[in-house]
């Protein structure tokens, strides 16, 4: 059990640590094509990366709400060991990293300390075939989460309506959530379905692409639409708002059409490990 | 423009500065979040005594991790906590201390930008997120006050800061807002966008 605290203790540090490539690439490449104000303060986000690193220091002092993903292999051998493995990883990780305690009870207003509490850290399940398990760590942000929102839209409004509620809501946004953002929306299924898909988004890689053509097409129009109101960088002005969007759909009711944005700050972290049946781990991509 | 500025500095070399320049500042800053402005605030008006002269230090909008080793406070990490909470008391604090410099993130609102206008201050953003960057150039925890009273976060934590920046000066004293002014050019472009 000690051997999979540590990994997921591991992979908790290493997500508030190191930043991914396709993200930090983007960021470099904004920067490259930016313009003063904006440009020095782009600088300073991918100088704080590279200090982080080198320090082995959390990249914001937000290091977030720890939330999980987890590929659940029906013949993973450790199967009962993972949810309490991945509680007391959270735990380990708060101590040696350290992580800002971010859990507080709603009731009292006390902080737990540690990082845990009722449905905290949060894992999302999901059971596949096999014997791998593949545990995604994702420490969400609190000034972009106070950004992200949900409307029940008429369904008479229609994708057009969609597209327009998004543009608007990110141009009110500004520099709260600490653009560069990466934005995950859900739309159709019910309130809950729709926002579970737009965090669920965040995960894919900056400049990838929903392999179904009309939702890319939907991607590419909202990346370039929002990145024309040049909020910019910290919403000082600038080119780039926002470094990417992903888009995921489920069927929904006649009668709704839920839209849920989920807004993810520069420091889009994610970090995956693969754990076999012999309790071999790696980092994956 | 860029300037290095050394605290305390005079309001002739603040009016030089207008929106869109940065700042790097060195000297003694100070960390108040909302807590902080109030309690400032009160005291004053009630004729108590302050632990600082607010107008000599920058004013942080932050609540850092600070940790003690050897008996030494020691910063973990100091990035700038959103400003629009301090907005309603921003006016009010600028008018008492004629603080010359505010650090936050994100932007203030009208009431700021006038007391700005009025008293001859700026307000700055610092990046977001930036926590490593922020600590790197705090050299020391000078002092700290109402640590007992307010707690970790909203305390009064003194630091002495060296080149700390980049600060993108948003609210000049010629009653310009730079985020204000961005949101309205993209609200303008968004009504024109058809899909």
């Amino acid at each position: 059990m000690n051997w999979l605290i540590d990994a997921i203790s591991d992979l908790v540090a290493q997500a508030v640590i190191d930043l991914p490539k396709d993200v930090e690439d983007a960021l470099k490449k904004a920067m490259e094509n930016e313009e003063e104000p904006a440009k020095t303060q782009l600088k300073a986000v991918l100088k704080n990366i590279e200090l982080a690193r080198i320090h082995k220091k959390p990249m914001c002092q937000d290091t977030g709400t720890p939330t999980f993903y987890v590929k659940l292999g029906s013949d993973f051998p450790y199967k009962d060991l993972v949810e309490e493995a991945i509680i007391e990883g959270v735990r380990r990780a708060t101590e040696k990293v350290p992580l800002r305690p971010n859990a507080v009870d709603v009731l009292t207003g006390k902080n737990s300390g540690d990082n845990t509490g009722r449905y905290i850290p949060f894992i999302n399940w999901e059971i596949v075939e096999g014997s791998d398990c593949i545990i995604t760590a994702m420490p969400k942000g609190g000034g972009s989460e106070n950004m992200s929102t949900l409307k029940m839209l008429k369904p008479g409004v229609g994708l057009k309506g969609v597209k327009k509620f998004v543009l608007e809501w990110m141009v009110e946004a500004g520099g709260n959530p600490c653009p560069p953002t990466t934005v995950g929306i859900g739309i159709g299924g019910g309130a809950d379905i729709a926002m579970k898909l737009a965090k669920k988004a965040l995960l894919r890689k900056i400049g990838e692409r929903h392999k179904e053509k009309k939702i890319a097409k939907m991607e590419e129009e909202l990346l370039s639409a929002i990145n024309s109101t040049g909020i910019g960088a910290m919403g000082l002005g600038g080119k780039t708002t926002i470094l990417d969007v992903h888009i995921d759909i489920a069927h929904r009711h006649p009668a709704s059409l839920p839209v849920a944005i989920a807004v993810q700050c520069w420091a889009n972290r994610r970090k995956s490990i693969k754990i076999d049946k012999e309790g071999r781990v790696w980092n994956i991509d | 423009m860029e300037y290095r500025l050394n605290l305390p500095v005079e309001e002739v070399e603040v009016k030089k500065i207008r929106v869109g320049d940065t700042i790097y500042i060195t000297g003694t800053v100070v960390t108040a979040r909302d807590e902080a402005h109030k309690m400032a605030i009160e005291k004053h008006d009630k004729g108590e005594e302050l632990p600082l002269n607010f107008s000599e230090v920058a004013v942080y909008h932050c609540g850092p991790i600070v940790k003690k080793e050897n008996g030494e406070w020691k910063i973990v990490a100091a990035g700038p906590t959103t400003s629009s909470r301090m907005e309603i008391f921003e006016y009010d604090f600028i008018e008492r201390f004629d603080t010359r410099i505010i650090i936050g993130k994100g932007g203030m609102g009208a009431k700021t930008t006038d007391a700005c206008k009025k008293f001859k201050s700026v307000y700055t953003a610092f990046t977001g997120g930036a926590a490593v960057l922020a600590a790197n150039s705090i050299k020391k925890v000078k002092d700290v006050f109402w640590l007992e009273e307010l707690g970790m976060p909203e305390a009064l934590w003194i630091l002495e800061v060296e080149n700390f920046g980049p600060l993108t000066v948003t609210i000049d004293t010629y009653g310009r807002n730079l985020t204000e002014e961005v949101k309205n050019r993209a609200r303008k472009v968004a009504e024109e966008i058809e899909f």
